[in-house]
């Protein structure tokens, strides 16, 4: 145990710089591929409710392909596959995009369930005192539904931050890429591969607290 | 026309020898992973503490770090320590001990939904807490975790395109060989998510049939 | 004179089901009407045609002398836009069943959010309109309060506060205390027979036989989407002509 343990001390110095930078990328594709998926998300939950036909199946039929297809042939189709057609896309940017366009879908129902949670009474009181649709739904429907939605996107946030490291697989230049080069490199694939899952855990942990602490406390102030 | 067929064709031929891969992962890591969480979900409720606490860091642990890693360390950690695995098996381990994390909290929502009056109605009529169990709350809990577990398997199923990164022999790991010697990019990364996608589908239409039902109960 | 509020000729299906047949109604100003009658019959409906909540398929709404809910195009008519109706629609307040305070506000806000960002009332001054009107509810002292911790009849009274805000020209009231436990269903008559001794004008649906008979000054009685009698309360529910209605109120007073 101990002389696993060891393996540590001896190469932390050479391993922690690039580890570190390594993890700023993974910071850095969360980030993005988040705040695209909530802005699309967003167009996507909108979209749905629209009164033309086309964009209504349009946003319906993203987010059943969304659902359905897995992230990491996103990815390759974005990295890889649109090589061909001249569109030659840096890893980094295809990870965030191809995760970001992918979370998207769960994210527009997500937005869905939180205006579809706010009784239909409270849109018609609205409307009686004058309001017009516009000014109803940024007074009375989304401050609301803004506080129901907030504990499933942060979980949304959590399964962003672990799947970057699928990224890894497009070469982008993010934690597990790191830990998987170390490890090729050092033959030390248990110690890095440990370790790497150490340090999603730390920084994931946190989140999970925070979302149930939510969680938490959305439902007893609505039960 | 015809050679765009012909290429559809020589295309899909593998990708679908990967697809009864991919099914077949999915179903066994499904398996395992009902069989750990209804497990350690009943125990969470009975069992006595220091079980309780290592059920909760097992899900702590596996909720809270990237199937990928999960899988490496099952896969290489092990094999530098002398254990040699299959990668078909590391990757039914890595993604059922994943599942198992993941449905231990749905099951215990479930079972905890329907938990204190029943079962105390079941006890008074003189049922073993056993008994009560099994006829009264667990007939119960499915009708409610049965959209849960079926998201569950939908997003089992697009997971296991990450064990390609071990080499299992499974859609997307055909698809990065026939590009190799095709070059056929884009046809093959598109067949593949449509692959998916088709495997996918029937399960979502049967998940959003669970959720209308459940909801139509409410 | 013209009256306050005209409905002529008000017919409205939900799909295959009919619910209004043909309803004609006139309220001068200062006249407060009661509409009563089984459950299905069709007075909800008629309330919320009133305002545009529903929109009839036969049949014109006057309020005040102007068309509501349309405007006149060459050749017909026209459902008004939803910006042009919430105009029209400040000029009716309309408490409903259910109550449908705002959770995220106090009381207070739940007042003066509409004089707010309807009327584009300054932030002072809507709050001062909506103390003066929680006050006319009694419900001054539980201005800061969030729905959630008031009673089913505070909560009314602060939606009927939050109607007043407006200051409309008529007042809808949709049986507002069927919902409320019976000991809660004082508070809020007293408040809506203090309004009706103000003078204003109302319609209001109401299971409250008695309450109706001292505040309006005309009874309605519905039944299968049609008026089947009306006339001064004295005369509907005192000596009710029709059988049915005399079923109906014998019915009532058994509970």
């Amino acid at each position: 145990m101990i002389e696993f343990l060891s393996v540590y001390p001896e190469n932390w110095a050479s391993w922690w710089p690039q580890i570190q930078a390594a993890m700023w990328v993974t910071v850095k594709l969360t980030a993005c591929a988040f705040a695209l998926a909530a802005v699309v998300g967003m167009l996507l939950a909108v979209g749905k409710l629209s009164k033309t036909r086309a964009i209504r199946a349009f946003c319906t039929g993203y987010i059943e392909v969304a659902r359905g297809v897995p992230a990491l042939a996103v990815l390759f189709l974005l990295y890889y596959g649109l090589v061909p057609t001249g569109l030659v896309l840096d890893a980094f940017v295809a990870g965030f995009i191809g995760l970001g366009l992918s979370a998207a879908g769960y994210i527009a129902e997500v937005f869905r369930a939180g205006i579809e949670a706010i009784h239909k009474g409270q849109r018609e009181a609205a409307l009686s005192v004058g309001m017009t649709p516009m000014t109803s739904f940024r007074y009375i429907i989304l401050p609301q539904a803004l506080r129901i939605i907030l504990a499933p996107l942060l979980n949304m946030l959590i399964i962003l931050l672990k799947d970057t490291s699928i990224c890894s697989l497009i070469s982008t230049p993010e934690l597990m890429l790191r830990a998987k080069d170390l490890a090729m490199m050092s033959f030390l694939p248990m110690h890095l591969f440990l370790l790497a899952a150490v340090l999603y855990f730390l920084m994931s942990w946190p989140l999970s607290i925070m979302t149930r602490r939510i969680e938490i406390r959305m439902r007893r102030s609505t039960g | 026309m015809e050679a765009f067929l012909q290429k559809i064709y020589t295309l899909g031929g593998p990708l679908l020898l990967g697809a009864v891969t991919t099914v077949e992962i999915t179903v066994l890591s499904f398996i395992a992973a009902v069989v750990i969480g209804l497990l350690f979900a009943l125990l969470k409720l009975g069992a006595p503490r220091p079980f309780v606490w290592l059920i909760n860091i097992y899900v702590e642990v596996f909720r809270n770090t990237p199937v990928l890693a999960q899988v490496f360390i099952i896969y290489f950690g092990l094999a530098y320590s002398g254990i040699k695995v299959a990668s078909l098996s590391a990757a039914i381990i890595g993604l059922g001990l994943n599942g198992g994390a993941v449905l231990t909290e749905v099951f215990r929502a479930g079972l905890s939904a329907i938990h204190r009056g029943q079962r105390e109605a079941a006890l008074s009529v003189g049922m073993t807490p056993w008994t009560s169990i099994r006829f009264i709350i667990l007939p119960q809990t499915w009708r409610i975790t049965l959209p849960p577990i079926g998201n569950y398997a939908i997003a089992l199923l697009k997971d296991t395109a990450v064990v390609s990164a071990i080499a299992a022999p499974e859609i997307m790991f055909y698809a990065r060989n026939l590009v190799t010697s095709t070059f056929e990019t884009t046809y093959i990364y598109i067949l593949a998510a449509l692959l998916y996608f088709a495997l996918s589908f029937p399960l979502a239409r049967l998940v959003d049939h669970f959720e209308k039902r459940q909801r139509a109960w409410q | 004179m013209e009256p306050l509020l005209r409905v002529e000729g008000l017919h409205k299906s939900f799909g295959s089901l009919d619910v209004l047949m043909g309803v004609d109604l006139a309220l001068m100003r200062g006249h407060k009407i009661a509409i009563i009658g089984p459950s299905g019959c069709g007075k909800s409906t008629l309330l919320r045609c009133i305002n545009y909540m529903e929109t009839p398929n036969r049949g014109h709404i006057h309020l005040d002398g102007e068309l509501f809910g349309e405007k006149q195009t060459n050749g017909g008519y026209a459902r008004m836009t939803e910006k042009e109706l919430a105009v029209q629609r400040a000029q009716i307040g309309m408490v409903f069943q259910g109550f449908y305070l705002w959770p995220h506000l106090n009381a207070r806000d739940n007042v003066a959010i509409a004089p707010q960002k309807v009327r584009g009332m300054s932030k002072t001054q809507a709050d001062e309109l909506a103390d003066a009107m929680l006050d006319k509810v009694h419900m001054s002292h539980k201005a800061d309060e969030f729905p959630e911790r008031l009673s089913g009849g505070q909560q009314q009274r602060v939606a009927i506060a939050r109607a007043l805000a407006q200051e409309p020209k008529l007042m809808l009231f949709d049986e507002p205390t069927s919902a409320l436990d019976p000991e809660l269903i004082g508070e809020v008559l007293k408040v809506i027979h203090e309004l009706a001794d103000e003078g204003r004008s109302m319609v209001l649906v109401t299971h409250e036989i008695q309450f109706a008979r001292d505040v309006a000054d005309w009874v309605i009685f519905m039944g299968d989407g049609v008026i089947v009698e009306e006339g001064p309360p004295d005369q509907v529910l005192g000596a009710p002509k029709n059988d049915r209605l005399r079923g109906f109120l014998n019915q009532i007073v058994e509970h």
